[in-house]
C-alpha cells in the first residue's frame, strides 16, 4: 500500500486527470489550504486536490510573488503557472495565512480556471461567534458550488461528504495509533506520504488502500531498528527524501503536528444536527494553524498542549521543528514552542526548509541532534 | 523660477505635539492613576478608550516606525528580538522593533518599558495577533490578552453577518476589560469615541481627496506625518479636531492658493506600501526632478476611510453627520464603529485578493493623476506588500511607468540607500525622461 500511496502522490496529476477520464461530468477543485471544507465539496460530487509544490525553483512565479514570500506558496504558483494544474475546473481557498492568499491571488489573475472561490475562515477560531460566522460562509459556499454545477447539495449529500471525510480520517488515525510501537511497523515518511495522497486521491478510493494498510501492518515488520523516537512539527511539509534522510540516520519519526500530516485528519466532524453547523464547528475546533492560534483571554496557544501531549502519547524522545523560510505563523511561534518543549524535558532540533533544502548540511545536524539523544539516554 | 508658491504646513507643529503628547501620556498614565493597554493601529481604540478614569493605549506598528525612524535604534532592537527571543530575521520588522524593546526592557521615548494592563488587539494579517502574544510572553507572560479578528470579508460584502461577527466580539472584548479592570466602560464616552473616530477616518480621507490637485498641495512624506494621529488614537477628541478643523481646512486653503508640497511639481508618482522610515531622503532627492510621491493606498487608507462611489471612483467615506445619524446607544456605537472599518478601511481589501488591490491602485492613479508609480517591495510587512507585483502589472498595463525598490520600512540591513538613490535615478532620467529642476 505504502508503494500506492507513493506512486499515487508523485503521480498526482496523472491520477486526476484519470479520474477524470473515469467521471466525465465531475469537476476537480484545487485547494490551497486544509482549512477548505471538503466535506461540501465531495457532498458536489467533485474532487477536491490540494496543491502543492514541487520542490522547483518557482522561476515563473518570481514576477508575481517577490522573494519574501514563502518558498512553498510561490513553488504552488510556480505549478499553476509552468501548467501542471491544467485540468483543474476550479481553485479555492479558506482564508490563511498571508503567504497562501498571496498565491492565491496571483493564480485568480495568471493561471487560467474556469472558477474561483474565497472561503472567509475567520481567524478568531476559539471564539463562540466564529463558529456561527463560519457556518454562514459555508451556506454561500454551498450556493456557490450548487449554482457552478447546477446541481442541489441536500442535506444527504452533506452528510455523504461527512462521512467520506470522516472514515478517512478515523482510519489514518488509526495507522498512526500503530507508530506508538516500540518497533513501529510504518515509517514517518511513509505515515506522512499516507496522508498526501489523501489530499489529492478520490478519499473514497484512498480509504480502500488505508484499509488494507491497516490489515497488513500488524504483520508487517520493518526491517530496521527504530532508533530515536523523533517528532516533526511545523509548516507545510511533503519533503518526502528528507524525511527519509533523517529515517536513515538511526532515528524514526513516530508523529507529526503538520497541516500535511496529523493535523489535517485529527479531529473528526461531529454530525450532529445541522450539517454546516457541524462542519463548522469542525474547522473551529480543530487542531489550529498557528495563524489562527490566539484566544481571547490568554496569549497561551491551544496547539502547545496538543504537540506535547501527542510526543508523551508517542513516547517521543526529541522533536524536529522544522519552517518555511519566510513562513511567519510558524517563525512567531517557534521559539515560544522550543522553550515550551524545552520545560518539558524535550530536546528539540530547529531547521529552515526552502523550496529545495540542503541535504548534506541538515544531515550533519540531525546526526548530530541525534547523537545528542542516543547521549541522553544512555544517562537516563 | 519655481513653477508654484510652497511652503510648510501652520499646523505641523500641532501634529507633532499631539504625537508627542501620546507617547508621553502612555508612560506617564500610571503616575496619574490611569491605566495603560497595547494593541494595533487598527484596534478599535474607541472601546478601550472609554474606560472610567485616564487611560493610554500604545499602537504598536507606529511605535515600530518610531523606532525605524533611527536606525541605530531600529538595529539594536531588531538584534536584541533575535538574539535575546530567537525569532526570525524576516518577521515584520515593526513586530521586531517591537520585541526588542520589550526584551530590553526600554521604551523608545525613555526609560524602562512601561507594561500595559491589557491587550486589546485585533487579527487581520498573520503577525498581529502573534506580535502581542510574544510580546507578553517576552516580558513575562502576565498580561492580560484580548484579540479579535476583524477579516469578515472585503468591503463590497459586509452585511449584517459580518458586523454582527465583529459586533458579537467587541461585546466580549467589553466584558473582558472591565473584568480585568475592575473599571466600567462608559457610554456615553464609547458614543463620543465613535462620533471622533468618524471624524478622524472621514477628514484624513477628505484630505486625501483634496491632493487630486495640481500641484499637490502635500507629498506623502508629510503625509506619513499626518495620517499617524489616526493610527494612534483615532477615537480622540484632539486628533479628531485636528483633522476636521485645522488640517483639512488648511489643505483646502492651500488648494484654492494653489500652495505646492513641491515648488517644482513635474511629474505625480503613486506610492505602494511603509517607505524604508530610516530613508525618507530619498523622498527629498525625488523632488530634485520635480516628482512628487501624491498618493498611495497605504498612506490613505490605513487610516482614512474611503468608499468607491458608482462609477467606481474613490470617495471619502460619509461621516456620521453627512448620513444623518445620531448615534442612539452602545449597541447603535458598536455597530457603527465595525461597518465604518469593514467597508471604509480599503487597506484591509488586498486580504482577499489581488483583484481588489488592483482595482483600487488603478483608480486612485487615475483619480490622483499620476504620471509614474514607485513600489517599495517592503519586506518587513507581509500585509501592506499584498499582491504588489499583480499591482505592478496592473498599472503597467494602463500605461504607467513603474519602478520597483527592495527594502525593509525598519531593518536597515535590508535597504541598500546608494543602489535605491541609482534606480532612482535611472528611472526618472531614463525612463521618466526628466532632468533635475531644483
Amino acid at each position: 500500500m505504502i508503494e500506492e500511496f507513493k506512486q499515487w502522490y508523485e503521480e498526482r496529476h496523472s491520477y486526476a486527470k484519470a479520474w477524470k477520464e473515469n467521471n466525465p461530468d465531475g469537476k476537480v477543485v484545487g485547494y490551497f489550504c486544509t482549512y477548505v471544507p471538503e466535506e461540501i465539496i465531495y457532498a458536489a460530487h467533485i474532487l477536491p486536490v490540494r496543491i502543492f509544490g514541487g520542490h522547483e525553483t518557482p522561476v515563473l512565479a518570481t514576477p508575481h510573488m517577490f522573494d519574501m514570500w514563502c518558498p512553498f506558496s510561490r513553488d504552488c504558483l510556480h505549478q499553476g503557472l509552468v501548467g501542471r494544474y491544467d485540468y483543474l475546473d476550479g481553485v479555492m481557498l479558506a482564508q490563511a495565512c498571508l503567504h497562501i492568499r498571496q498565491a492565491f491571488g496571483a493564480w485568480q489573475l495568471q493561471v487560467p480556471t474556469p472558477w474561483s472561490y474565497y472561503l472567509c475562515m475567520p481567524h478568531a477560531v476559539t471564539t463562540p461567534h466564529a463558529k456561527k460566522f463560519l457556518a454562514g460562509e459555508l451556506a454561500e459556499f454551498k450556493t456557490a458550488l450548487e449554482e457552478w454545477t447546477n446541481q442541489a447539495i441536500t442535506d444527504e449529500d452533506l452528510g455523504r461528504g461527512i462521512e467520506v471525510m470522516n472514515t478517512n480520517r478515523r482510519l489514518m488515525k488509526q495507522v498512526y495509533e500503530f507508530r506508538k510501537d516500540d518497533n513501529p511497523p510504518i515509517t514517518g515518511a511513509e505515515a506522512m506520504t499516507m496522508v498526501w495522497a489523501s489530499q489529492i486521491m478520490d478519499k473514497q478510493e484512498h480509504t480502500i488502500l488505508v484499509e488494507q494498510l491497516l490489515r497488513d501492518l500488524p504483520h508487517r515488520a520493518l526491517d530496521r531498528d527504530p532508533g530515536i523516537r523523533l517528532m516533526i512539527v511545523g509548516s507545510e511539509n511533503d519533503d518526502r527524501p528528507f524525511m527519509e534522510m533523517v529515517e536513515s540516520l538511526g532515528a524514526t519519526f513516530v508523529i507529526d503536528d503538520h497541516c500535511s500530516g496529523s493535523r489535517y485528519f485529527w479531529d473528526t466532524t461531529v454530525a450532529d444536527g445541522d450539517p454546516l453547523e457541524a462542519i463548522a464547528a469542525r474547522y473551529c475546533d480543530r487542531v489550529p494553524c498557528p495563524t489562527k492560534d490566539f484566544g481571547q483571554e490568554t496569549w497561551e496557544r491551544k496547539r502547545f498542549p496538543h504537540i506535547l501531549n501527542l510526543a508523551k502519547e508517542y513516547r517521543v524522545q526529541g522533536v524536529v521543528l522544522i519552517q518555511q523560510k519566510f513562513c511567519d505563523p510558524h517563525e512567531c511561534d517557534i521559539p515560544s514552542l522550543r522553550r515550551y518543549l524545552e520545560s518539558h524535558g524535550i530536546p528539540c532540533c530547529f531547521l529552515e526548509f526552502d523550496v529545495t533544502v540542503p541535504v548534506g548540511q541538515f544531515r550533519i545536524r540531525i546526526e548530530a541532534f541525534v547523537e545528542q539523544l542516543r547521549a541522553d539516554e544512555l544517562f537516563d | 523660477m519655481a513653477r508654484y508658491k510652497t511652503k510648510g504646513l501652520d499646523c505641523w507643529n500641532r501634529a507633532k505635539e499631539l504625537r508627542e503628547q501620546y507617547y508621553q501620556d502612555y508612560k506617564e498614565s500610571h503616575d496619574r492613576g490611569g491605566l495603560r493597554w497595547e494593541g494595533g493601529a487598527w484596534s478599535f481604540d474607541a472601546i478601550p478608550q472609554a474606560l472610567e478614569g485616564e487611560v493610554h493605549g500604545l499602537t504598536e506598528e507606529p511605535y515600530g516606525a518610531s523606532i525605524a525612524h533611527n536606525p541605530k535604534l531600529q538595529v539594536r532592537y531588531q538584534e536584541a528580538a533575535e538574539g535575546k527571543w530567537g525569532c526570525a530575521r524576516d518577521l515584520c520588522s515593526y513586530m521586531r522593533a517591537y520585541w526588542g524593546s520589550v526584551a530590553l526592557n526600554e521604551y523608545a521615548f525613555g526609560g524602562a518599558w512601561p507594561q500595559a494592563d491589557f491587550i486589546f488587539q485585533n487579527q487581520i494579517c498573520c503577525s498581529h495577533a502573534k506580535w502581542l502574544q510574544v510580546a507578553d510572553e517576552i516580558g513575562g507572560g502576565t498580561t492580560p490578552f484580548f484579540c479579535f479578528d476583524v477579516g469578515a470579508g472585503p468591503y463590497d460584502n459586509i452585511g449584517e453577518r459580518q458586523i454582527e461577527y465583529v459586533v458579537g466580539q467587541l461585546y466580549d472584548g467589553i466584558e473582558f476589560i472591565e473584568r480585568v479592570t475592575g473599571r466600567k466602560i462608559v457610554d456615553e464616552k464609547l458614543i463620543q469615541n465613535v462620533y471622533n473616530t468618524y471624524r478622524s477616518n472621514c477628514y484624513w480621507a477628505k484630505t486625501c481627496e483634496l491632493n487630486q490637485a495640481i500641484p499637490a498641495p502635500l507629498d506623502e512624506k508629510t503625509m506619513f506625518s499626518l495620517y499617524v494621529l489616526g493610527t494612534l488614537e483615532k477615537s480622540n477628541q484632539a486628533i479628531a479636531d485636528f483633522y476636521e478643523k485645522e488640517l483639512y481646512p488648511e489643505v483646502q486653503d492651500r488648494v484654492a492658493d494653489k500652495i505646492a508640497a513641491v515648488a517644482n511639481e513635474q511629474c505625480r508618482v503613486l506610492g505602494d506600501s511603509q517607505p524604508p522610515w530610516g530613508f525618507l531622503r530619498i523622498y527629498r532627492y525625488l523632488e530634485q526632478y520635480g516628482v512628487v510621491s501624491v498618493a498611495s493606498l497605504y498612506t490613505f487608507s490605513l487610516m482614512g476611510w474611503m468608499t468607491p462611489d458608482t462609477n467606481g471612483d474613490l470617495v471619502p467615506y460619509p461621516t456620521l453627520e453627512e448620513q444623518g445619524i445620531t448615534i442612539k446607544d452602545r449597541d447603535h456605537a458598536l455597530r457603527l464603529l465595525a461597518e465604518g472599518e469593514l467597508k471604509g478601511k480599503l487597506m484591509w481589501a488586498p486580504f482577499y485578493g489581488a483583484t481588489y488591490k488592483n482595482a483600487l491602485v488603478t483608480a486612485m492613479a487615475r483619480q490622483w493623476h499620476c504620471d509614474a508609480a514607485m513600489i517599495h517591495l517592503n519586506r518587513g510587512c507581509e500585509g501592506t506588500a499584498q499582491h504588489q507585483m499583480q499591482m505592478k502589472i496592473a498599472l503597467q498595463e494602463m500605461g504607467i511607468p513603474v519602478m520597483t525598490y527592495e527594502g525593509n520600512m525598519a531593518d536597515e540591513r535590508e535597504f541598500d540607500e546608494g543602489r535605491v538613490k541609482r534606480l532612482i535615478e535611472l528611472f526618472v532620467t531614463e525612463t521618466l525622461g526628466l532632468k533635475k529642476v531644483a
